[in-house]
């Protein structure tokens, strides 16, 4: 069930990374991987969290949940701000966000049996003890379509796609109300991905979660989530609902990239016109002034290196970072 | 023994059986009338030579150019993959190139020599899909330009329809299904192809439905199958899978598939050698 109840608030959020050099260690710089971002997530949907690698959206997701402590800004869940949380106040609140990591052969133990996996959240917050705790990773084990044999296994003796599943029973163990999923299949053969979007699509309606979806696969941030934040560079650069961002985008860094997306039809590829963005991605550690993708966009001009774009809404829930955003529809030519 | 061993079969080119050359032979044509593109930019180059040395080597090797013209050549090369300053960035060593440029030169290097056949192994499954354009339109002006065939090996079925013009589908180790690429897309026969296509969520298509998955995992390779290897995940199998490990039946004009169910009408095909 979507609502429009807001679960988690990210106020202004900066991550910078300090670069160090030399016997003492002085700073000498820094990554700018995540600038100035602001965005809510409503409760039971899933927000996509789209873009290129190194544009910072595995940061983003990390700092959601205090994994790297962040710089500047706020992250507002239940009424507080994680940020200023510590020791058990944080560990608490641990329990209601969970993550569902990118890699599932670096993010299992392996030196650890499943049960050892999946129960050890349950034991570190002591909601189950002895025997309970085995039935308990049973009923997980079934719940995300694995044999609940199994729990004596180590990960080695599963596939990708069984670990990614060991992976979400770790995640929705503790009955957590928001899961951030860190590009959760893209490391899985491409008949595998189905099976586990489909998996967390059947959870997500089971327990009424809400999914922040981190992901590089365009067609399936489309599929999966209910609105869509496309990023870049460190920055946001639109959000939409994924009816509107998929169908009439309005940044020019947003056209260039779905126009980037190979469809698997060639009688459609036939037809198509690529708009294609020329040059690389810049270094996030001197980020371009102003527009961080004026480097690359066609439509650029002197403003765009002088003033960084506000982040308006220029449409209800339509929010864009362009300052000719009204221009870009030139460049749309499908 | 080598790590692997072809136990059977030949491999012509150009009326010559590569598998029976010697290895000074085949020197010859790797890099020269072959060339090929690995699929990990960042760690196919040698770290500790410049991109222009590495460039320059097969150069002198195949065509025994002195070093002056296998640089003026490599400018020219980089140059055509469109990589700006290249007499400079010929000097660079490879963790100076972001991994799209990398990709580039790793093009230019395996068309130094102008090969017939070029054979790119996933060149931009590690890529970005803005690089990814980039590289692909690159890749289809070259072939139209040079003339020359391309293998392109890879698992993104978006990628094949738009570059390709025939296509083998291959699983556990056979090739099922091969055909022209229109057709495949437009009538897929072997059920692999046929759940492949349908697990694919599409940038086109807006309807939020439920993504129909293969179920089960790919086989384990150890022991030749004496039956069909997609039997276990099959949703069409008969007894016969089981039975007999089904040759590319021909399925059409210029399509076959290596499958003993016909998919759509559900009746067994008939074949003998």
């Amino acid at each position: 069930m979507i609502t429009n109840e807001t679960i988690l608030k990210v106020e202004n959020l900066k991550m910078y990374f300090p670069i160090k050099r030399g016997v003492i260690q002085r700073t000498v710089g820094y990554v700018h991987a995540v600038d100035d971002v602001s965005f809510e997530v409503r409760k039971g949907e899933t927000l996509g969290l789209v873009g290129e690698s190194g544009c910072g959206k595995t940061t983003t997701g990390r700092t959601i949940l205090q994994l790297y402590p962040a710089t500047e800004g706020k992250v507002i869940f239940e009424g507080k701000d994680l940020v200023k949380l510590r020791g058990e106040e944080m560990r608490q609140m641990r329990r209601k966000i969970q993550m569902i990591f990118q890699d599932p052969y670096a993010s299992l133990n392996p030196r650890m049996t499943v049960e050892q996996i999946v129960g050890e959240p349950l034991i570190v917050h002591g909601l189950y003890r002895g025997n309970e705790i085995r039935e308990k990773v049973k009923s997980l084990l079934t719940q995300v379509g694995l044999n609940p044999a199994y729990v004596d296994r180590y990960p080695h003796e599963f596939s990708g796609g069984q670990r990614q599943r060991i992976g979400v029973a770790r995640a929705i163990s503790l009955e957590p109300n928001l899961i951030v999923c860190d590009e959760p299949i893209s490391a899985l053969d491409v008949s595998i991905q189905a099976q586990v979007v489909n998996l967390l699509e059947d959870l997500q309606s089971e327990l009424g979660l809400t999914y922040v979806f981190i992901a590089h696969d365009l067609s399936m941030v489309r599929h999966i989530s209910t609105r869509v934040i496309v990023m870049y560079l460190g920055v946001f650069m639109e959000l939409a609902d994924r009816t509107t961002l998929y169908e009439n985008p309005l940044h020019p860094y947003s056209i260039g990239l779905l126009s980037a997306v190979p469809i698997p039809d060639p009688f459609v590829e036939e037809k198509r016109q690529r708009i294609i963005l020329e040059g690389d991605v810049p270094s996030p550690i001197n980020p371009p002034s102003g527009c961080r993708f004026r480097t690359r966009c066609p439509l650029a001009q002197q403003i765009c290196a002088d003033e960084r774009p506000a982040w308006e809404e220029v449409e209800p829930d339509h929010f864009v970072a362009c300052h000719f955003w009204q221009k870009s529809k030139e460049l749309k030519r499908r | 023994m080598p790590p692997g061993e072809i136990v059977n079969g030949t491999v012509d080119f150009q009326g010559k059986d590569l598998l029976k050359l010697s290895l000074e032979e085949l020197r010859h044509i790797r890099g020269g009338q072959i060339g090929m593109v690995f699929q990990d930019p960042m760690t196919s180059f040698n770290p500790v030579h410049t991109i222009g040395r590495q460039l320059m080597e097969p150069l002198e090797i195949h065509l025994g150019m002195n070093k002056k013209q296998a640089w003026d050549r490599a400018v020219e090369l980089l140059n055509m993959v469109q990589i700006p300053n290249p007499e400079d960035r010929l000097k660079d060593y490879p963790h100076q190139f972001s991994g799209g440029m990398r990709q580039r030169a790793m093009i230019a290097m395996a068309l130094s020599c102008s090969p017939q056949v070029l054979i790119a192994d996933e060149p931009t499954t590690a890529l970005d899909v803005t690089i990814q354009a980039q590289i692909i339109d690159l890749v289809k002006s070259l072939r139209d330009e040079l003339g020359m065939a391309i293998i392109w090996i890879t698992h993104d079925l978006g990628v094949v329809a738009g570059l390709a013009e025939r296509v083998n589908v291959m699983y556990g180790g056979y090739v099922v299904e091969e055909s022209k690429v229109k057709d495949i897309y437009k009538r897929p026969e072997h059920p692999y192809t046929i759940g492949l296509l349908k697990s694919l969520p599409r940038l086109d298509m807006d309807e939020k439905k439920r993504l129909v998955s293969i179920e089960g995992v790919p086989p384990v390779l150890f022991k030749i199958p004496k039956f069909c290897p997609f039997v276990s995940r099959c949703p069409y199998r008969i007894e016969k899978c089981l039975q007999e490990n089904p040759p590319l039946i021909p399925v059409g004009k210029d399509h076959s598939a290596a499958c003993w169910v016909d998919t759509y009408s559900g009746k067994v095909r008939e074949y003998d050698n």
